[in-house]
């Protein structure tokens, strides 16, 4: 059985805001019936262009019903040029989280916004994808498959398949994924780290970036000097790391620790952070 | 709250005679049933009492028994021991909606070279015979089909197939995990070779299953490197559990009896229970020939593992084909090949019953399921 937090739970007792408008300003819909989950997305606007009222249907699983009401939930009472730039992390860290199997419900929960702010600009949805098709089965683009990498930076086959459905199917296409995975990586190695971070991290996000950054930038510094870096366990905003090889014996290990490691992972992820070296 | 638990294709509770005969098997008597002394002897002497047992619920000799740790070994095993043994022989003949645990070797040799020839089913999840006669030829290996499905509980025409598997020479394995214990089974009349069966869907513990390997059939082990189970199956029995298993097979004799008389009726109340009480609701597969037991609903406009969480918090345990319940995307590959529309698949709902089903426990399915369902289709998009 899949481990739904308290609030995904809640959401699927009791969802908010579930039903239609009598006179919406704008309806989208996104999903359809055989994939297997589909929302539509029903929203009121006043004068000044907020959302006085938000309501969804769907059809689709636990995560999928705790999804749109999250989504409504987030964006009542919102700009809607403000609620259009939010996005999956935004939906999953107000539902305490979702099992990575079911992200593509949070995904469905951002789609439907963007659909429902591009119809209400008057630009044109079409029907089918724009894009080459990647995998058949779900009609998921090559684009799609690539925002969802950039935007949630994953690296496997599987975690695509989370996100976007791509390659849920028959699997035919897993190989293709597997390209365009390779192919977005070597692109990151090249860009140079980005200079404007997000401005707030959901700890998944957080947990993703440190990963990275130790892996990526930290752990081939002490390499070169004959030691490693060990990421532990983070917890909120503290991150214990173990050094290893060179580094574990080297009296100057407290300030490899916070001169390179803290300062790197400051930089580069969050600058609250606190690195600590674990106990043995 | 009370559990109505209505997944017993799934696993079954341990009947509490079969819990009973187990336990000394754990702390007292825990000699090796391989060992030359007493100590060792008197388990091996029950051990045999279990085969025994097993033998005569399946009208098999005991000597054709041999435990393994599950039904899917069982399949793997046969599988694999056919292709071994008939070297020459470059076919598979088998279903599109077999159990994973037959399907999956059968992918794994498709990926070396065997040719797999995979049986349609027709809308009501029946096999076209004339279609089984067309594939099996003189390459075939083995022929494996299960006796009854596991999603819609329908059964077979296991003894025309095996007919045909022995006009070709090829062995015929049939998996009858969901059918032992609720169907009468007489392997001394029947064309089977190999036959799989399970423990926990007879109200044995998990970890014991049983392959029947009808003497003269040839057999190549899956499991090297010890004499155990006459050199079939290597490795120290799971002595409790085969225990367990040999009771239970005890009790499924008389099980076969209530299953064919009080868990059918009692499944067909529910199903026309659920017909009636919702609209847009449909049977998957046919009606008869079908294992007492199972019924699986398809209810238009819902997606299923809403429906088994919305079950599960008033205790109701069932199981369902939608994607969303898999943890991968893909809808029941069973329902799926008999040609059930998407939106059927995703919102299917299996309920599966045992002898300790009540009549109290299907009042109150049928109380609070269609309400479940008039909920959740007050949500969809589709159907109003």
């Amino acid at each position: 059985m899949w481990t739904y937090t308290e609030k995904v739970w809640d959401r699927i007792r009791n969802p908010r805001n579930a039903g239609d408008i009598e006179d919406p300003t704008v309806v989208a819909e996104v999903g359809n019936l055989a994939c297997g989950d589909a929302l539509k997305l029903y929203l009121k606007l006043d004068d000044a262009e907020r959302i006085v009222d938000a309501r969804y249907q769907t059809f689709g699983c636990g995560s999928a019903i705790a999804s749109g009401s999250a989504l409504t939930e987030l964006i009542i009472g919102k700009n809607i040029h403000d609620a259009a730039k939010l996005t999956n992390d935004d939906i999953v860290e107000y539902l305490g989280g979702l099992p990575e199997e079911k992200m593509h419900c949070s995904v469905m929960g951002m789609e439907a916004m963007q659909a429902a702010y591009a119809k209400y600009r008057g630009e044109e949805v079409s029907e089918t994808p724009a894009g080459t098709i990647v995998c058949k089965c779900f009609g998921i683009t090559e684009e799609k498959i690539r925002e969802a990498i950039r935007h949630n930076n994953l690296s496997t086959v599987d975690q695509v398949t989370h996100y976007t459905k791509a390659g849920g199917g028959c699997g035919k296409c897993a190989p293709r994924i597997e390209e365009i995975l390779n192919d977005e990586f070597a692109a990151r190695k090249q860009a140079p780290a980005p200079a404007e971070r997000p401005r707030r991290l959901s700890n998944i996000q957080k947990m993703r970036m440190v990963e990275e950054v130790l892996e990526k930038q930290i752990a081939p510094l002490l390499r070169a000097d004959g030691g490693d870096v060990e990421l532990v366990d983070i917890d909120g905003d503290t991150v214990s790391v173990a050094l290893r090889g060179a580094c574990a014996m080297c009296v100057a290990s407290g300030a490899t620790i916070t001169q390179v490691v803290q300062a790197k992972l400051r930089e580069l992820v969050d600058e609250n952070l606190v690195v600590e070296e674990a106990e043995a | 709250m009370k559990t109505v638990y209505l997944d017993n294709n799934a696993t079954t509770r341990v009947a509490p005679e079969v819990l009973e005969e187990m336990l000394p098997y754990f702390s007292e008597l825990y000699g090796n049933p391989s060992s030359m002394h007493f100590f060792g002897g008197q388990v091996g002497a029950k051990l045999e009492q279990a085969r025994a047992r097993v033998a005569a619920l399946l009208g098999a000799d005991p000597t054709e028994i041999v435990f393994t740790g599950c039904g899917s070994e069982s399949d793997n095993a046969a599988i694999r021991s056919a292709v071994e043994c008939l070297s020459g022989r470059n076919r598979i003949v088998t279903t599109r909606v077999e159990h994973p645990a037959v399907l999956g070797p059968c992918k794994y040799l498709e990926e070396r070279g065997y040719d797999i020839v995979y049986l349609g089913v027709d809308s009501e999840g029946r096999l076209d015979l004339a279609e089984a006669a067309y594939v099996i030829n003189d390459d075939t290996a083995i022929v494996s089909v299960m006796w009854a499905n596991n999603e819609t509980g329908v059964i077979f025409p296991i003894e025309e197939i095996g007919r045909l598997a022995k006009e070709h020479g090829a062995v015929f394995h049939c998996d009858a995990v969901q059918a032992v214990g609720k169907v009468p089974i007489d392997l001394s009349q029947s064309t089977i070779d190999y036959l799989s069966m399970s423990g926990h869907k007879l109200h044995v513990p998990k970890g014991v299953g049983v392959l029947c390997i009808r003497r003269g059939t040839p057999f190549a082990p899956f499991l090297v490197g010890g004499h155990q189970e006459r050199n079939r199956r290597a490795g120290t029995e799971n002595v409790a559990s085969i225990i367990g298993m040999g009771k239970g097979a005890e009790l499924a004799q008389g099980f076969v009896e209530q299953e064919q008389t009080r868990v059918r009726t009692l499944r067909d109340r529910l199903e026309q229970g659920l017909l009636e009480g919702c609209p847009d609701a449909h049977r998957n597969g046919a009606a008869e020939p079908r294992l007492p037991n199972t019924s699986s609903v398809s209810f238009d406009y819902v997606e299923g593992e809403a429906i088994l969480l919305s079950l599960s918090d008033l205790g109701i345990c069932g199981s369902s084909g939608s994607a969303c319940t898999s943890g991968s995307l893909e809808p029941s590959h069973v329902l799926r090949a008999m040609g059930v529309p998407f939106t059927r698949v995703h919102g299917s709902l299996r309920l599966s019953l045992s002898v300790y089903t009540t009549n109290e426990e299907i009042d109150y399915v049928l109380e609070h399921l269609p309400v479940t369902i008039q909920r959740l289709r007050a949500l969809s998009p589709f159907g109003h």
